[in-house]
């Protein structure tokens, strides 16, 4: 596709994207980009690079529970090599030793532990005053009510009852006392966008996500409680057909959004992504 | 109730037109006038509602006792479903067999207005829903006016309910009547009234049996008729500076094109300060090839022809079409904030992406959005609209709002929170006249940054005019006002009368403050290089000179690198014996104690020394209270 084609779907929503990310870098101290290696996490590092000219000018943050898929930590370290990555890893090894793992523990409590706990103490140490997610609002229903720009208290916590309005450009431009400012450029996209988008751009993605014997993984997680879709879908064109047919919603593979009656709404309230 | 993702994209086999662009739809009114129930079952007769969904919530209804209703579909915040209200703008995502649409289902209960301002500033269309039997209610005008605020201009409004009122068309056209009477006095036409009965699905995509006498649109209809929002790549281009990326050797102007369009090779202004340059590259990443054109919405990584000063918050335009540039507009505003807005408070402006201190200079009239109604107050209380002066503490590029509204309009910001917002109606000229004599604060607001003295000390061929002259570029280049008063260049003028006698010495370096007061007087920087050997005299220079910032450079070479270097054949000719009295040779030089930047010539690079003058003269004009970025 032409990329003197502005008026396409697709540059629309990278167009948008960018001038976030450009926001936020403008706006804030101190950036930081979470990444999980997942699809949006890496269509995330391709705009940033398109945003900032080829080079992204802030570190990333991995968030090492030590349940990542094999191929994914290789794709990490060949990941960090092609985008030219200033990555920082984080691994909750206090909790590790006190034995918390998915084959003991309830998935809220292991995803707290080694996800929320590792990652608030790197906000911590690092005094970040805005992180990028690439959260999209077709994910998940509380995720619908997401701001470009989305304060966090210094516990973490997001006050989605007073949100402060957004309009004609404006965002949030500071960080609450102690606390951060969640920078989402991804916010409009979906799943179809995401892919459609990966493909047009050819981005480097984990083989996860493609079809074998049957059967794909659609979003990523800790192996222990992420479960492959049955999916002949075997390379991306495929996985967009699928993606235009499909009824079933994104995360259904994902076990800890599916505990409790409002597990996510929980999870996000004491500060997961 | 499970919360599963009802925003699933869904697309209809029999998609026909591609129009990949989502329209974005707000629906607005009155609390209870059936905003949820009315989505609900517009994704359901859209097909849009993911596998068994609908399915489910009538079990959960049933298990619970509860009337099945198609408002649950969206509550999917636990909350909601206990007060019964919609809290947020959520975003669903439908299709019709035209393109695809999200919808912003905006709350109607009176606290939430922000939250449909921030789902309304997004919509490029809106629908109104009015309870047949109710009527027109307090929030059906309030929201109205929002609406032709955010210039959100396709309006369509739905008389729902049509089920409670036996399908009566006289009951419609009264509220026809009553309702397009209000719109017209805000400059808003609806495209459209519709008769709906949301909760039975009448109108909403298929027409409805019980209103034959209704022969206009279904809702689906109607959406599929509006026009996406306006191209604004016909506008005069208006490209708001967002950063300077130095990040390698290239210095980039990023920012996104907010109306018209932008293309290599062509002129540009920045205002505010008015500096010119001409468009070199893109930089676009994955290059090679990089875009010809960028039209309104596209983001921009420019370099320039010429290197001049530009800063975040300046917005380029090409120079046969420019924004206005100044300080006082008259504006009408919807205020959000818990506290009232008041005359004698400071506040943020942020306009694209200047962000300027700014007060309400004056409330002209407050104006109760239901009825229309003003009066006169010297506070605004929250949800309201009024129409004030507004003053910013220096220059702001804008547009009025019906000659260009993305310039037109801005934010009202409070300890780091958006309050409210604008749109620009007038632009305000001074209207008394300033009086009396010029002060030193016009001056300087005139700059548009404070005055200085720069003394560069030092020993002759140590390096002062070199440097000072790299310095003078910088500061030029950024925009400020800037001047060298060189000792050479006045011995040849002003002080051709004077030797190299201690007395004589003294007198030029009074006559060198003098100068570089009269400069730092208009609001300059002045930037004075005079060897100055005695540090009485530059005591007393400090001293004259006290009403302005005052900097002591002390270059510094050894003597021997400075004679070794003797540019001028001076050292030369002083060991001859032909200059008497020659500083370091037949005459003391007192270095400075503690002068503001030392400078090692014989050991700093040139770009270094620059350098530290200007962080020291950064220093020294932030001080001073204003933003300042070389």
């Amino acid at each position: 596709m032409s990329r003197n084609a502005q008026n396409d779907h697709l540059t629309r929503l990278e167009q948008t994207s960018i001038h976030v990310f450009r926001e936020a870098f403008a706006n804030f101290r101190s950036v930081c980009m979470p990444w999980s290696m997942g699809k949006d996490s890496n269509v995330l590092i391709w705009l940033a690079r398109k945003a900032f000219c080829g080079k992204i000018p802030f570190p990333l943050l991995h968030i090492d529970t030590t349940y990542e898929f094999p191929e994914m930590y290789e794709f990490r370290e060949k990941a960090k090599v092609i985008h030219g990555i200033d990555l920082i890893v984080r691994i909750n090894e206090d909790a590790i030793r006190r034995g918390i793992g998915y084959a003991t523990h309830d998935p809220v409590t292991v995803t707290h532990e080694l996800k929320t706990v590792p990652f608030k103490a790197a906000i911590d140490e690092f005094k970040w005053d805005a992180l990028v997610t690439g959260i999209r609002r077709d994910e998940d229903p509380t995720r619908a009510k997401e701001r470009w720009f989305s304060p966090r208290s210094a516990e973490g916590n997001w006050d989605y009852k007073d949100q402060p309005p957004e309009f004609w450009g404006q965002f949030a431009s500071t960080a609450p006392e102690g606390g951060h400012v969640r920078v989402q450029p991804l916010l409009e996209w979906t799943e179809l966008d995401i892919w459609e988008y990966i493909r047009r751009e050819n981005i480097p993605n984990p083989t996860l996500y493609f079809s074998r014997q049957g059967k794909r993984f659609r979003s990523l997680g800790c192996h222990p409680i992420t479960h492959p879709v049955d999916s002949p879908a075997s390379n991306i064109d495929e996985v967009i057909e699928e993606l235009k047919l499909t009824k079933t919603s994104e995360r259904a593979g994902r076990a800890q959004d599916h505990v409790g009656r409002n597990s996510m709404q929980e999870l996000r309230a004491k500060g997961f992504m | 109730m499970n919360t599963q993702s009802l925003s699933q994209p869904v697309s209809t086999p029999s998609l026909s037109v591609e129009d990949h662009r989502k329209m974005h739809v707000v629906v607005v009114g009155h609390v209870d006038h059936g905003k949820s129930t009315f989505v609900g079952r517009l994704l359901h007769d859209t097909d849009s509602l993911p596998n068994g969904k609908i399915e489910q919530v009538r079990k959960n209804c049933a298990i619970e006792g509860m009337e099945f209703e198609y408002a649950f579909l969206l509550d999917a915040l636990i909350e909601e479903q206990e007060q019964n209200i919609t809290i947020d703008t959520t975003r669903i995502f439908f299709r019709t067999k035209q393109r695809a649409y999200a919808i912003i289902d905006a709350p109607g209960h009176k606290e939430f207005l922000k939250n449909m301002v921030t789902g309304a500033a997004s919509a490029s269309a809106a629908l109104l829903l009015i309870d047949a039997k109710e009527g027109v209610m307090d929030q059906s005008r309030r929201h109205a006016f929002l609406l032709s605020l955010l210039g959100v201009k396709q309006l369509v409004v739905l008389v729902n309910k049509m089920d409670l009122v036996d399908h009566s068309e006289t009951t419609y056209q009264k509220i026809v009547a009553e309702y397009s009477v209000f719109l017209k006095t805000l400059g808003l036409n609806a495209v459209h009234f519709i008769p709906i009965a949301a909760k039975h699905g009448e109108n909403v995509v298929a027409h409805s049996a019980k209103m034959p006498w209704w022969k206009g649109p279904t809702v689906t209809e109607a959406l599929d008729g509006f026009a996406h929002e306006d191209d604004l790549t016909g506008l005069p281009l208006r490209l708001p500076v967002s950063d300077i990326y130095r990040f390698d050797e290239r210095r980039i102007i990023a920012g996104r094109v907010e109306a018209g369009a932008i293309r290599p090779g062509d002129e540009l202004i920045f205002q505010p300060g008015g500096r010119r340059s001409t468009v070199r590259t893109f930089e676009d990443w994955p290059g090679p090839e990089t875009r010809s054109v960028v039209g309104t919405g596209g983001s921009a990584s420019v370099t320039l022809s010429e290197q001049i000063f530009v800063e975040r918050g300046q917005v380029a335009s090409h120079p046969s079409n420019q924004p206005r540039v100044g300080r006082e507009f008259r504006a009408r505003i919807f205020w959000l904030g818990k506290e009232p807005l008041q005359t004698n408070k400071t506040y943020r402006l942020r306009l694209l992406t200047q962000n300027v201190e700014a007060v309400i200079a004056k409330i002209e009239k407050i104006t109760d959005a239901s009825t229309l109604e003003s009066k006169e107050g010297s506070s605004v209380p929250r949800d309201s609209i009024c129409e004030v002066i507004v003053r910013a503490t220096r220059n702001i590029a804008f547009d009025l709002h019906h000659e260009c509204p993305i310039t037109g309009r801005f934010a009202l910001e409070e300890s780091g929170r958006i309050h409210g917002g604008g749109i620009i109606l007038d632009a305000v000229s001074k209207s008394a006249a300033p009086s009396g004599k010029v002060t030193a604060g016009e001056r300087t607001a005139r700059s548009g940054h404070p005055a200085a003295v720069v003394w560069f000390t030092g020993l002759s061929g140590s390096g002062k005019s070199t440097i000072a002259e790299a310095v003078e570029r910088r500061l030029f280049d950024a925009a400020r006002n800037v001047i060298r008063v060189d000792g050479d260049d006045l011995r040849i003028s002003l002080n051709r009368d004077l030797g190299f006698s201690a007395a004589d010495r003294s007198e030029s370096v009074r006559r060198a403050s003098a100068v570089a007061g009269l400069f730092a007087g208009t609001g300059h920087i002045a930037l004075v290089t005079l060897i100055a050997p005695l540090a009485a005299d530059r005591a007393k220079a400090r001293a004259t000179l006290a009403n302005h910032a005052f900097i002591e450079v002390f270059v510094d070479a050894p003597l021997a690198v400075c004679e070794s270097r003797d540019v001028k054949g001076l050292y030369a000719k002083a060991r001859r014996g032909e200059i008497a009295e020659f500083t370091g040779i037949s005459s003391p030089y007192e270095a400075p104690e503690s002068p503001e930047v030392h400078i090692r010539t014989d050991k700093a690079s040139q770009d270094e020394a620059v350098d530290l003058v200007l962080s020291a003269i950064d220093k020294v004009l932030q001080g001073k209270g204003d933003d300042w970025e070389v």
